[in-house]
């Protein structure tokens, strides 16, 4: 199917495509002007239906109490009582999360792809647990037995955020890790003389770096977006506050606070998508594709 | 691999393995079923029975809404719509949690602006039975990332159907309604029931915008738990919370069996 205008082509009523066996069997063009009106339809509907809410949102945010274009909202939020220390706490799990998520996951998922490929299967299963597990589940058998100490610090988030994280994490580094000659590049440097660390950080890590940038990127959404735990484990992260944050006061900072969250997870999600795009192309063109 | 399975299985196993131990421990100690004997009766049961129907119906309506879309989206001439609608669901299947609950109470709270337009219709959303705070308000929430992510979810499918098919059965006379009923239905049906078994784990599981929503007064079993957890429980209940979280631990499993079952039949069109 190539291009055929821009948008506005779908939105054209004559039937475009011309498939020579089609063109024998009676009634086919009438028909495919009846699917173009129904694809209308649906189309502009779940438009509609994705667009309200952000532009409610956005309509909220940008608004005073008194119900005025203002963006009150927004410069008041840094000095809404305990947003900064939310913020704070937030950074420092979610920096605590990438460096262990990192640390333990690209090794293990190396390790895997190079020595032990027959694995793979083992940890696809294993990774994908943290999705069929709910956090609440986890979270209610974490605070009943892990030892006091641990409960006493936020930190304890960061260790659960690094599980949360895995299906994620480990399918980005495993398709990274897929998409070029481990085992070719790591002989290869091996044979120069490399040992395993210069392997990894001089050979792999550039070669990968999409991939990585693309785990981090989750991650970070994902820290910065996980209520259930962090509220449980009563630490006031940024959307634990925002949902304890007194609406009295002024809701609009609410909903400024999540309009900001919103479009900053969109932009860090745009970046993947974009990212993993690239290099599915770039892997495509070495296959010869 | 060492570090990694220590790690997995202090963050993953010894959480899990809690939950199934403690479900079957009484508060003085020792074993008892007396905790999984609660969850069946009662205002627990009632927990079960909605998170079921959340799950059920969040699964079929994205789950066949979604499969209409994606077949909206496939079909398009326009490579840039397409595009577009690619990663405009890849961002959204993300989206969820209390940045959502908000953005709907904008919407459709009781000062929303989507309640003020309709209002302006003279269609009052409380008189057609829907209230954001409520149980309907969670599935509209839900569905927000829910249609996003069957589109996701189904799209290779569609790409599966090949033209072929549809020009033999076209040739051999079939109209375009026989032609779904014979060929389309049931080479998608295995990937349709997969996607929409995803949409009941995630409807079933979900707590922060459940909680965040409703204020908690909903009764869900992931509510239920999170109750447990902040300490509102009648003395001599305590280990009752774990039981809640067993059951759902088996619910999922299931699903998850079911679901691979599933999958495997699907892929059997998606070479």
């Amino acid at each position: 199917m190539a291009p055929i205008g821009g948008p506005g082509s779908l939105f054209e009523v004559e039937v475009v495509e011309s498939r020579p066996v089609a063109e024998f069997s009676s009634g086919s063009p009438k028909r495919r002007r009846r699917i173009r009106w129904w694809r209308l339809v649906v189309l502009v509907l779940a438009g509609v239906y994705f667009l309200i809410p952000i532009y409610a949102g956005l309509k909220f945010s940008f608004e005073n109490a008194a119900g005025h274009l203002s963006d009150e909202a927004f410069r008041d939020l840094p000095s809404a009582p305990g947003f900064t220390a939310a913020l704070t706490l937030s950074l420092k799990l979610a920096l605590a999360t990438v460096v262990v998520s990192t640390v333990l996951m690209v090794p293990t998922s190396i390790y895997v792809h190079v020595r032990v490929p027959r694995l793979r299967r083992l940890l696809d299963v294993v990774t994908v647990l943290p999705i069929v597990i709910p956090p609440i589940v986890l979270i209610i058998g974490v605070l009943g037995v892990f030892p006091q100490w641990a409960k006493a610090s936020p930190y304890l988030l960061s260790f659960m955020y690094v599980i949360l994280a895995m299906p994620f994490v480990y399918r980005s580094l495993d398709a990274g890790l897929g998409a070029i000659d481990l085992k070719t590049l790591t002989e290869a440097s091996r044979s120069l003389g490399g040992n395993w660390f210069k392997t990894l950080w001089r050979v792999i890590l550039p070669n990968i770096r999409p991939a990585l940038l693309s785990a981090t990127v989750l991650t970070l959404a994902l820290v910065f977006g996980e209520y259930t735990m962090a509220s449980l484990d009563l630490w006031t992260t940024v959307p634990v506050w925002i949902v304890q944050f007194n609406t009295s006061s002024n809701g609009h900072i609410q909903v400024a606070a999540s309009m900001l969250g919103l479009v900053g997870t969109w932009i860090l999600l745009v970046l993947v998508v974009s990212l993993d795009r690239s290099q599915s192309r770039r892997s495509r063109r070495k296959l010869g594709a | 691999m060492a570090p990694f399975v220590v790690y997995t299985f202090l963050g993953l196993g010894i959480p899990a393995l809690a939950v199934i131990y403690e479900a079957f421990r009484g508060d003085s100690g020792g074993w008892t079923l007396s905790n999984v004997n609660e969850i069946m009766h009662g205002v627990f049961l009632v927990g079960f029975e909605n998170s079921l129907k959340l799950g059920l119906l969040s699964a079929l309506i994205p789950g066949v809404l979604g499969v209409f879309l994606a077949y909206a989206i496939q079909t398009s001439k326009s490579n840039t719509l397409r595009r577009l609608c690619a990663t405009a669901s890849g961002v959204l299947a993300n989206f969820g949690g209390i940045n959502l609950t908000f953005i709907f109470i904008a919407t459709l709270g009781s000062t929303g602006v989507l309640t003020y337009w309709l209002q302006d219709l003279g269609i009052k959303l409380t008189s057609i039975g829907f209230n954001l705070y409520s149980f309907s308000g969670v599935l509209v929430v839900y569905m927000y990332f829910q249609l996003p992510l069957m589109v996701l979810v189904i799209t290779p499918a569609l790409g599966g159907l090949r033209a072929n098919w549809r020009e033999a059965a076209e040739n051999m006379g079939a109209s375009s309604w026989r032609y779904w009923l014979h060929v389309g239905v049931p080479v998608l049906l295995p990937s349709i029931l997969g996607g929409m078994l995803l949409l009941f784990g995630s409807a079933f599981a979900a707590y922060a915008t459940a909680e965040t929503l409703t204020l908690g007064l909903i009764a869900l079993s992931p509510i239920q738990i999170g109750n447990f957890l902040n300490g509102n429980v009648i003395a001599g209940q305590t280990h009752v919370g774990y039981a809640i979280a067993f059951g759902m631990l088996i619910i999922l499993a299931i699903t998850m069996i079911v679901y691979s079952l599933v999958r495997k039949r699907a892929s059997k069109w998606l070479q």
